[in-house]
């Protein structure tokens, strides 16, 4: 029998929403009076659930009695839209800040990279950095010292090791924080969404790294994701959350799918009227899955050219704006990733305004099947705006020819691609 | 997943923690931080500057000359008759330490959120590390003022002289240390909810100085009135000190006594609000 590594009991985390600001002194004092003759806080209001949309309340459960337990050596998973409560469960193991209920108990010493880079100072030198990082996620002097040249080595910044970090891209910091990270030892690692940053070869490195860490040496981790190929990749277990609540907890392939399907707001368009998704000055509106003629409505077959269009706003000037669309199956296995990237003008600013970038995916490549469209918007390795926001689409009818004769029948595989095939008799 | 009968566990997180769990073996475990927090303190401080560490010794010095003439040539206080270089350096070394240590305490939680947000460690090792690394900036100031002491007491005729309470300087130090530390989180404590105490608290250094004898002596006051101003834990702590270099100003005991207590007192007060405010302050910051 396995170990426990870290057990979650009634764990719940309740948030104050607004700001805080001249009326706290007055209901600090109310409350204090409230609890002095015995009473109940009067701006409690329990067994309010975690939905952004909702108004008024002026405390929301960010978290409720959540239950689960990760053994030893485990790579857990953790999926959920935004606003699910993954962050806020990852802040209370980290021990950013406690749970108002409930507790959680852990063995071994807890490292977590809620972020890359924490308390790096732009003055200091990368050396310097190192340790001081090292030193701020837990490790001795002597550990970051041992380890020393194989951080240096992971990151590839050798050369720059002793220039002040203000003057490094923003990929070689990245790189170089997550190295520091990426060598604790700790026996349980916690993971938020820092690879949303960073080249695809970097990425990989780091998952594969962080695979190695819990297989050969035993370390538990636990990873949130919005990518759902590294959670499949990396973890066997997943939990799901919603509305701060676990929805789920299983193997990850169950849970993915049932993460993706159970969905019924996803849809083939997704509109926003407020509350846009991005930050920063950029701003997602809409994601509209279309046939080559434009129409929402029409069902598509395999023969049809889909068009991802995606519309956005930007209220500043950007430069090196990507939008990527992944296309991902049913399950949730990643297809392939484009992004408009290279399509754009030579010096890769855009102005402020209203934009649309629109993906033809061509026909005679899917197959007979639901598909998954998830789109982020990011400045490659340094911001990202938008992640995985999803919308879904099906198509229905498979075209086997260029007669354009439907028939029935399922192939296998995830896409269907009309290939060119020779028979020659010999 | 079923539960095993007894597991060993190392850590426990949950809202219950009793107002006295203060966990100072995780703050001697985080030691490596504290080194690192003081120098990375120091070393960022003159960075890109071209006098570097110089800067320590010019703010005392302006100070100091700024004082002798508003406080000396103006206003004219009598202050003992010893060289009011010395007089005023040995105030505003002792007050720059201890004003400044305690405004950058108390900026603990606003200024560090974002750390402190992302990754766990004792939060006490912040405040610590200000308080220390400012130390190493006493110091240099404190070499400044030997230097000064030494002009005075070998190249002038001038009536200065050394004190047994010398021996008392260690002792001096850590309180001014630990006295700065103890208001620094309280006021750091509190500033996390209600950000105004931030604006009371520079103006209130500002005027703290003039109730402390900074920039006049003690015997200034009446005899019977010296009282009110030795309610200031920090006014035995300069007087003490001004009476063990300079021979000048009042050494009494009782005093030295008090600050002792009062700062032991606000520094254990300190940390059980700081240990109190630390577990939750990014609901609020």
């Amino acid at each position: 029998m396995s170990n426990i590594a870290i057990s979650i009991e009634q764990v719940s985390k309740l948030y104050r929403l607004g700001q805080v600001g001249t009326g706290t002194l007055a209901h600090d004092l109310n409350r204090w009076w409230h609890r002095l003759r015995g009473k109940e806080d009067p701006y409690l209001k329990l067994g309010q659930e975690n939905r952004r949309d909702a108004a008024g309340g002026e405390w929301v459960w960010a978290l409720r009695d959540v239950n689960f337990t990760v053994n030893q050596g485990q790579v857990l998973g953790i999926i959920g839209k935004n606003g699910a409560g993954k962050s806020t469960l990852l802040k209370l193991l980290s021990r950013v800040t406690m749970p108002t209920t409930g507790r959680i108990r852990a063995k071994g010493r807890i490292a977590s990279l809620l972020e890359v880079g924490t308390g790096f100072h732009p003055e200091l030198t990368g050396r310097e950095n190192i340790f001081l990082n090292g030193a701020i996620l837990g490790m001795t002097k002597a550990e970051i010292r041992k380890k020393f040249d194989e951080i240096v080595d992971f990151s590839g910044v050798e050369r720059y090791i002793d220039t002040p970090v203000k003057r490094y891209s923003s990929g070689m910091y990245v790189r170089l924080a997550f190295a520091v990270a990426a060598h604790l030892e700790p026996e349980i690692l916690i993971v938020d969404e820092v690879l949303a940053v960073g080249d695809a070869e970097f990425q990989s490195k780091c998952l594969g790294k962080m695979g190695e860490v819990s297989k050969t040496q035993g370390r538990t981790v636990l990873f949130v994701s919005h990518n759902m190929g590294a959670i499949k990749n990396l973890c066997s277990q997943t939990v799901f959350m919603e509305r701060g609540k676990v929805s789920m907890v299983g193997d990850t392939r169950d849970v993915i799918e049932k993460y993706l399907s159970g969905d019924s707001e996803v849809d083939r368009c997704k509109y926003w009227q407020s509350d846009f998704p991005g930050k920063n000055g950029v701003y997602l509106k809409a994601i509209r899955v279309t046939d080559d003629r434009g129409s929402l409505e029409s069902s598509l077959t395999s023969a049809t050219p889909v068009k991802v269009c995606i519309d956005y706003e930007l209220t500043r000037e950007v430069k090196d704006l990507r939008v990527v669309v992944n296309l991902l199956s049913y399950d949730g296995t990643e297809i392939f990733s484009s992004s408009d990237f290279h399509y754009q003008q030579g010096n890769r600013l855009r102005e402020p305004g209203q934009y649309t970038s629109e993906l033809t995916i061509p026909g005679n490549f899917l197959n007979l099947s639901r598909y998954y469209i998830s789109v982020d918007l990011e400045v490659p390795k340094t911001e990202a705006f938008v992640i995985g926001e999803t919308v879904s689409f099906t198509v229905s009818e498979l075209v086997r020819n260029d007669m354009g004769i439907s028939i029935t029948g399922r192939p296998t595989g995830v896409i269907h691609p009309i290939l060119h095939w020779k028979v020659n008799k010999t | 997943m079923s539960s095993q009968p007894k597991q060993e566990w190392t850590l426990e997180i949950s809202p219950k923690r009793s107002l006295f769990d203060i966990n100072f073996r995780d703050i001697w475990n985080y030691r490596d931080l504290l080194i690192m927090m003081v120098r990375r303190d120091f070393v960022a401080f003159y960075k890109q500057t071209i006098l570097g560490p110089i800067w320590f010794f010019i703010q005392p010095l302006l100070t100091t000359i700024m004082y002798i003439f508003i406080f000396g040539r103006v206003a004219k206080i009598p202050i003992d008759n010893v060289p009011p270089l010395l007089f005023y350096l040995a105030g505003v070394t002792c007050w720059t330490y201890f004003s400044e240590s305690l405004i950058k305490t108390a900026d603990t939680f606003i200024n560090n959120a974002n750390i402190f947000g992302k990754v766990y460690f004792p939060r006490l090792i912040i405040p610590l590390s200000i308080v220390i690394s400012n130390l190493i900036r006493l110091g240099i100031q404190l070499g400044l003022f030997m230097v000064a002491w030494v002009y005075f007491a070998f190249f002038t005729d001038s009536n200065i002289r050394v004190t047994n309470a010398l021996l008392l300087l260690p002792l001096l130090i850590l309180l001014m240390a630990l006295l700065a530390l103890g208001f620094g989180i309280i006021f750091s404590s509190l500033t996390t909810k209600y950000r105004d105490l931030r604006f009371l608290l520079t103006f209130g250094v500002q005027l703290a100085m003039f109730a402390t004898p900074i920039v006049y002596p003690l015997s200034l006051a009446a005899e019977n009135k010296r009282w009110i101003l030795a309610l200031n834990p920090f006014t035995g702590i300069v007087e003490t000190f001004r009476y063990a270099f300079l021979g000048s100003g009042t050494f009494d005991w009782n005093y030295l006594g008090y600050s002792c207590a009062a700062t032991i007192i606000i520094l254990a007060a300190g940390i059980v609000i700081f240990n109190k405010v630390e577990k939750n302050f990014m609901d609020i910051v």
